[in-house]
């Protein structure tokens, strides 16, 4: 059973960083849309809005990592020129699912989206962490801000799904494999 | 007890609020229109190569990146201490990031 570095950083990017984020992001929903409201019936203790606060901050680096592993880490791999002549594409994600008409929406459709969808996440959810940090339990009296904030977290929870499907999509028709083997088990 | 109705942040103008919300739009937007540049005017794509490896994905992201930002402290820095209309800011915010959203879908941005 063995892994290699390409994939395993792959594997950090969309399971890793990428899949805690889509985790993350019911909680963060659930708490606004709930204890936030201005008819709710408890009150939002200061314990309960330093947790959100550090929640939705650690939701942010979580979302900023994804995304720059993604572009500067993975993506060169994925879209990496082949020699002239290289018959076997197996180590060019991109060309690969461009050399087949069965494949090549993948990354026509499915990688440009994701590549650039992505990013909103990123941003929405920055978004909502500094409003959060700036008006904390206060927010209930802004009911407009709240449901507004609530919105970008909900696209940035669709964002997110869009490139994380897409993303293990393309992986399942050209994964990004390649460079120094480790070896998880080793049979005998 | 820790538990209190109000706060501090009760007392704040919804200024602050408004201009993140305002330049979070702005800044997807901005990502949006970036992208489409980059694709279909070879010479922008060409320029937005920040970082070779990454294409210009690289320049795309973190143009848009910097105009979010500059949008926010400008907005932040306007606004902090005014009470806006926050229901007609939210729905420009609101109507960037679903342009956004869509404009990024390649058979939409392939239309420009």
């Amino acid at each position: 059973m063995e892994m290699t570095t390409r994939g395993l950083w792959t594997l950090i990017h969309g399971m890793g960083f990428g899949g805690l984020y889509l985790l993350a992001c019911s909680g963060v929903i659930v708490e606004l849309w709930r204890r936030y409201s201005p008819d709710a019936e408890t009150p939002v203790t200061a314990r309960d809005e330093t947790f959100l606060r550090i929640y939705i901050v650690l939701m942010a680096v979580l979302a900023w990592l994804s995304v720059l592993t993604g572009a500067y880490i993975v993506y060169p791999w994925y879209r990496a020129i082949a020699p002239a002549g290289t018959a076997n594409l197996a180590g060019f994600p991109q060309l690969l699912l461009n050399s087949s008409p069965a494949t090549s929406a993948w990354h026509s459709i499915g990688m440009e989206w994701k590549e650039h969808v992505a990013w909103l996440a990123p941003i929405s959810i920055t978004m909502a962490a500094g409003v959060v940090g700036k008006y904390g339990r206060g927010l209930r009296h802004h009911p407009q801000l709240r449901a507004a904030a609530l919105c970008f977290v909900a696209v940035s929870l669709l964002a997110a799904g869009i490139a994380g499907f897409f993303g293990a999509e393309i992986d399942d028709h050209a994964p990004v494999r390649g460079g120094s083997i480790f070896y998880l088990v080793h049979e005998k | 007890m820790d538990v209190q109705q109000t706060s501090p942040s009760a007392e704040l103008t919804n200024g602050s609020g408004a201009a993140a919300l305002l330049a979070a739009g702005i800044g997807s937007f901005m990502l949006a229109v970036f992208a489409i540049a980059a694709d279909q005017v070879a010479a922008i794509g060409k320029w937005m190569i920040f970082y070779k490896p990454t294409g210009p994905l690289s320049g795309v992201t973190t143009s848009a990146i910097a105009v979010w930002l500059a949008a926010w402290v400008i907005l932040d820095w306007r606004w902090r201490k005014r009470t806006v209309s926050l229901a007609r800011i939210s729905a420009v915010a609101l109507v960037l990031l679903a342009l956004s959203l869509l404009l990024t879908f390649p058979p939409i941005a392939d239309l420009f």
